[in-house]
């Protein structure tokens, strides 16, 4: 393999990376504050393809991008209203019942609403303009990828350790009960998380179906468990940790396929969830409790 | 008196058998005529057998585990390779070729299902020394990892000469009759009755109720755990073997992980801790799919075309429906109670005070000895 194939196959894993990882915030955000895996964050992702679709078909793409991240949001703080907020004091067992239910009715309604057959991801045509640099060619996305996901996160890391708000959520993921004590409004912070998680997921989606090109009802169950591993390798809770976690497993999954072995690639992920489980359950970065939420 | 009620308890029980034997012998006389009803049963008895499996870990257990796909998978194929007739493996394997460790390999189905379930249980063992050492929903993952991982395994094209890819295995001799397509689910459902009654099923629910607490009664959590683990996959794997047998033909696909979520919303709807509850669900959810094919059909209502009937629709209904019960119903249909003759005569001379009926029957749990067929029975009666 010469350097270029090298590191050509390196960009794709590191911009693939970068699009887990922007999902992986959302799992471990929930996970953090709620304790809960939130199964339907998966086909949050996929349903926020199926929006852009909907929206290119009528608004170019710089009305067509915040209209698909607002209805995404409102997707995943309804979802969170109606299947998680009446089972805050149920067994944790039925909240993850709840959840694996949500993600079943929007696969199912995706397919009701959109057909079970794949749909064309429309093309932002900046994004998939092709940029030589050396011996690289990639389209705008796969360099955008990265660096995007640096900024939300730098951005993000901010909102949590500087703002008010971002402090309430901290109180939350440490202690329920005795943020609740202190006057937090836990129901608006969950609400609040919710929203953040569902607008990671949906600038991931436009990222990633740029990349994929096409949008089926299915196409969010596995990068949703994916990412979930990603965050629990990197430490549940820990937002540096699901960055990680996520180019890690775009890293490794890009050198499978790369090296022939793609019917593993999917398996791979699940490899490395055992792996760290066995050898540190708390995940990479999963011990220091102040990085929670 | 009491003496009195059990016997009358076995005698209703035996008519139940006798009528479901009848049902049995009168479809398989006229076994073309009612293929769709008898395909629509067959289903619900394999995945009963599944959902009980699960819920022996889930439900009684307190182990949520998701690895139920995987598992069916290891049975299926095990099944599959070794019961396709000799002489048809080369159409079978037209594309890869036969692996010659395989290529003579043959046992009769019910041979077949045993190693299926063998082969599931031994791998539940390795798998459980390290998963089961996981607290609930990280070992919900990690069984749905592994769960995957047999899948990608399965696929993978190192081992198309045996599990033939992505083309899959088919002409698996079906059931040679009906009583054997319904009496081996209910020999595993009563097998797994009898361990759930046993001490072995009263450590069981004792490790659900509390761990430090059963720790500190002397029972080994390890032992226990990875012993539950290794029977209810067995029988998954049998379970997954009755699959392959009744489909006939099967690929990787079929076991991905919305199988394992179907049979967690069956355990869902049946109760979490009811082995009827489970028998029951099963038969509903499966049932149910086919009752509800009517909204995949477009609706015309006095020239007016309803426009939300369309494919797919069925399913969002179901899901919904799902989602209800979830929400709303937490118990499922039988909480954590099981069927008995007393239950059914109360609930149906007392329907309005039903909710008093169900505290009283908290009291004594146990009851008398489920009998999961005459379940069977009353969801034939609604299907042929």
């Amino acid at each position: 393999m010469s350097l270029t194939t090298f590191l050509q196959q390196c960009l794709t894993g590191i911009s693939l990376g970068g699009a887990y990882a922007l999902i992986a915030i959302g799992y471990t955000l929930v996970y953090g504050i709620l304790r809960l895996i939130n199964f339907a964050h998966g086909d949050i992702f996929m349903m926020a393809g199926y929006f852009m679709i909907f929206a290119m078909a009528s608004f170019p793409w710089y009305i067509s991008i915040p209209v698909v991240l607002l209805v995404t949001v409102l997707l995943g703080v309804s979802i969170e209203r109606v299947a998680y907020r009446p089972l805050r004091t149920a067994p944790r067992m039925s909240v993850m019942i709840s959840a694996i239910g949500v993600s079943y009715l929007l696969q199912n309604l995706a397919t009701y609403l959109f057909t079970a057959l794949p749909k064309g991801y429309p093309e932002i045509p900046f994004l998939k303009k092709i940029y030589q640099i050396g011996g690289l060619s990639a389209s705008f996305v796969t360099f955008l990828t990265p660096v995007l996901t640096l900024i939300i996160v730098y951005g993000l890391i901010i909102l949590i350790n500087k703002t008010k708000i971002g402090m309430a959520m901290r109180a939350v993921a440490k202690d329920y009960d005795t943020a609740a004590l202190m006057g937090i409004k836990i129901n608006r912070i969950i609400t609040f998380t919710f929203a953040i998680g569902s607008l990671l997921a949906a600038v991931g989606s436009v990222l990633y179906f740029t990349d994929r090109m096409t949008v089926f009802p299915f196409s969010g169950s596995l990068p949703g468990l994916k990412c979930f591993v990603a965050a629990v390798f990197g430490g549940i809770g820990s937002i540096p940790g699901a960055v990680i976690g996520g180019f890690i497993l775009g890293l490794g999954e890009t050198a499978l396929v790369a090296m022939g072995y793609s019917t593993f690639s999917d398996a791979f992920t699940f490899v490395l969830l055992i792996i760290i489980l066995l050898i540190k359950p708390t995940g990479l970065f999963g011990e220091k409790t102040t990085d929670k939420v | 008196m009491k003496k009195n009620a059990v016997s009358k308890n076995k005698l209703y029980t035996l008519a139940a058998l006798l009528v479901i034997i009848a049902l049995l012998a009168f479809l398989q006389a006229n076994s073309s005529q009612y293929s769709y009803q008898i395909s629509i049963l067959e289903r619900s008895a394999i995945y009963a057998v599944v959902a009980v499996s699960m819920n022996l870990l889930t439900g009684f257990t307190g182990l949520f585990s998701l690895g139920q796909a995987g598992f069916m998978a290891i049975g299926a194929y095990t099944v599959a390779i070794l019961t396709i007739p000799v002489d048809s493996r080369a159409s079978v394997y037209y594309v890869n070729g036969i692996s010659p460790a395989i290529a003579n390999l043959h046992c009769p189905y019910w041979l077949a299902l045993i190693i299926a379930g063998i082969l599931a249980a031994a791998l539940a063992a390795l798998i459980g020394i390290p998963v089961l050492r996981l607290k609930s929903d990280y070992l919900a993952i990690a069984t749905l990892g592994f769960s995957e991982i047999i899948r990608a395994v399965i696929a993978a094209p190192q081992l198309d000469r045996i599990t033939n890819g992505s083309y899959g295995l088919k002409s698996i001799p079906g059931f040679p009759n009906l009583f054997i397509a319904f009496g081996l689910p209910a020999l595993c459902i009563l097998l797994m009755v009898l361990l759930i009654n046993s001490s072995y099923g009263r450590a069981f629910k004792a490790l659900r109720e509390d761990e430090v607490a059963a720790q500190a009664m002397g029972l080994n959590l390890f032992r226990y755990k990875e012993l539950a683990f290794i029977i209810s996959s067995f029988f998954t794997g049998v379970g997954g073997g009755l699959l392959a047998i009744f489909m006939r033909s099967i690929d990787s696909k079929t076991f991905s992980i919305n199988l394992t979520y179907d049979i967690l919303l069956i355990v869902v709807l049946g109760g979490i801790g009811s082995i009827t509850g489970s028998v029951i669900g099963s038969f509903l959810v499966t049932a149910g799919r086919e009752w509800l094919r009517f909204f995949d059909n477009p609706l015309v209502i006095g020239g007016f075309e309803v426009p939300l009937f369309r494919s797919g629709f069925r399913m969002v209904i179901f899901s919904i429906l799902l989602m209800m019960v979830v929400l709303f119903y937490r118990r499922g249909i039988m909480g954590s109670n099981e069927f008995s003759w007393e239950g059914l005569g109360r609930l149906i001379r007392s329907i309005p005070s039903r909710i008093k009926r169900k505290s009283k029957a908290q009291k004594h749990p146990a009851g008398i000895p489920l009998c999961p067929e005459s379940m069977d029975d009353s969801k034939k009666g609604d299907n042929a």
